[in-house]
């Protein structure tokens, strides 16, 4: 195990709201870990509508949400904040008054003195397809990851999907299994080409196969996979096979927030709108994740809640010091802390 | 009466024609439900209260939870989907021949009477 990581701030997610917490917190000399579920920052801008125009941005008529997400990285640059992404927070435990200690599904341990949830929609994760008791076999012979690529040597794998995380582990899990099964709806594929070009090498050569159709059924027992129906545009096919990995993409889902005892409605966080502080104190809800009389789901909301909670979280983290407000247009110790003065 | 209310008077009086879309949900509940002219499908089941539609991504075409399967009568005045479309209808599931995004479908006045199905489940 990992020495535990120790910082003043933890903000939970990486989404635009979240990463200007950290130019907020950051002009307050208050450092921050930002830790997201996703592989890449951006939150929902990058996951979502990456190429998509924001009409919204107070000062900025027209950016995607690619371009939000390099804005905003650029503004904080000056800041340091340290990333731990593909990571998911599993608990958040309060341990002083206040001081937190937070763990991730990756092993690592933080101690911060305030937490700032600003997961959005909360985390994404795959999408599980509707296929009448699946429950069972999900992570013995059902899998949304490939963590160790050697567990599937010598199975007959199912891979169900179009897009590049099949088309990828279609390649990368070919050489390995004992037979490969591909399963997409349709005769296209929307990955990259190239990998495209190389699967249907590989199966013009007999050395996997390509379905066209969607599971229906699984077979077998104790969570062991036995075998898939298929239902093809003619006929339902059954597959033998001992693992599955559908793609079928991201969704968001609330995730383990609701277990950390914050008080919620209606899966989201009441907080206190002149600082944005849950029940516990010491931990903030900022962006889409909150809600108050009159909240709206707004970046340039979530922006304006990141401002305000940084203000509270001063107090935690220097409690002896006084703050007084300063602007960055006037203030030469801000704008030295910017590199800009 | 002030020359602005009668104005706002009249002016709704002429308001455009709402069409009709009909929702059947998966657990057989049916709304038809007024549409505005130029929206989405998915907009005006948002705006309807249709639990059956999620649209995750707002309309952005990126999440594919918003499936609809439009009734077979009137996929021909819909028209199929567009390949952007049909790249996200890859990561729905039930996706059916006559399977849309309803995001994606504008409501016009041929829509008029239009009648879709909702999934048993968008993903999530």
């Amino acid at each position: 195990m990992s020495d535990t990581i120790k910082t003043d701030v933890v903000i939970i997610g990486a989404g635009p709201v979240g990463l200007f917490a950290v130019f907020e917190l950051g002009l307050l000399d208050i450092k921050a870990h930002l830790i997201d579920i996703l592989d890449k920052v951006g939150g929902q801008c990058a996951e979502l509508y990456p190429e998509k125009p924001i009409y919204d941005i107070p000062g900025i008529p027209y950016i995607t949400g690619n371009g939000l997400t390099e804005a905003l990285m650029q503004q904080i640059k000056p800041f340091g904040p340290t990333f731990h992404l593909n990571e998911m927070v599993t608990t958040v435990e309060k341990i002083g008054d206040p001081l937190f200690r937070i763990k991730t599904d990756a092993g690592k341990t933080f101690e911060c003195k305030c937490v700032a949830i600003a997961a959005g929609g909360g985390s994404f994760q795959p999408k599980r397809p509707p296929i009448n008791g699946i429950e069972p076999y999900e992570d013995k012979s059902v899998f949304y990851a490939v963590r160790k690529m050697e567990n599937f040597r010598d199975k007959r794998l199912l891979i169900v999907g179009g897009g590049d995380s099949a088309l990828d582990w279609t390649l990368n899990l070919q050489p390995l299994a004992k037979r490969l099964t591909l399963v997409h709806r349709r005769d296209e594929f929307r990955g990259a080409p190239d990998s495209v070009n190389k699967m249907r090498a590989l199966v013009a050569a007999g050395a996997m196969d390509l379905k066209i159709g969607q599971v229906t059924a699984l077979e077998g027992a104790d969570g062991r996979l036995s075998a898939a129906s298929v239902k093809t545009k003619d006929a339902v096919e059954r597959i033998e096979c001992d693992a599955m990995l559908p793609f079928f993409g991201l969704t968001m889902k609330l995730g383990p927030v609701a277990e950390w005892g914050i008080k919620m409605e209606d899966e989201l966080i009441p907080v206190d709108t002149g600082t944005f502080e849950t029940n516990i104190p010491g931990l903030f809800a900022i962006g889409d994740i909150n809600t108050y009389p009159g909240k709206l789901k707004l970046i340039l909301s979530g922006f304006h809640e990141a401002a305000l909670m940084s203000q509270k979280a001063y107090h935690y983290v220097y409690p002896e010091k006084k703050l007084v407000f300063q602007y960055t247009t006037s203030s030469t110790s801000l704008q030295k802390k910017l590199g800009v003065a | 009466m002030s020359d602005l209310q009668q104005t706002s008077l009249s002016a709704r009086t002429n308001t455009e024609p709402m069409p009709k879309i009909t929702f059947i949900e998966h657990d057989g509940s049916v709304h038809t439900v007024d549409a505005e002219l130029g929206a989405t499908v998915m907009e005006t089941a948002i705006k309807n209260d249709i639990g059956g539609i999620v649209a995750e991504c707002g309309g952005g075409c990126t999440c594919a939870t918003c499936l609809v399967h439009v009734d077979e009568k009137w996929f021909a005045v819909v028209g199929p989907p567009s390949e952007e479309e049909n790249q996200m209808l890859d990561t729905a599931f039930e996706v059916k021949e006559t399977s849309r995004l309803s995001c994606q479908i504008k409501v016009t006045e041929k829509l008029d009477g239009l009648i879709v199905r909702t999934p048993s489940y968008q993903g999530r």
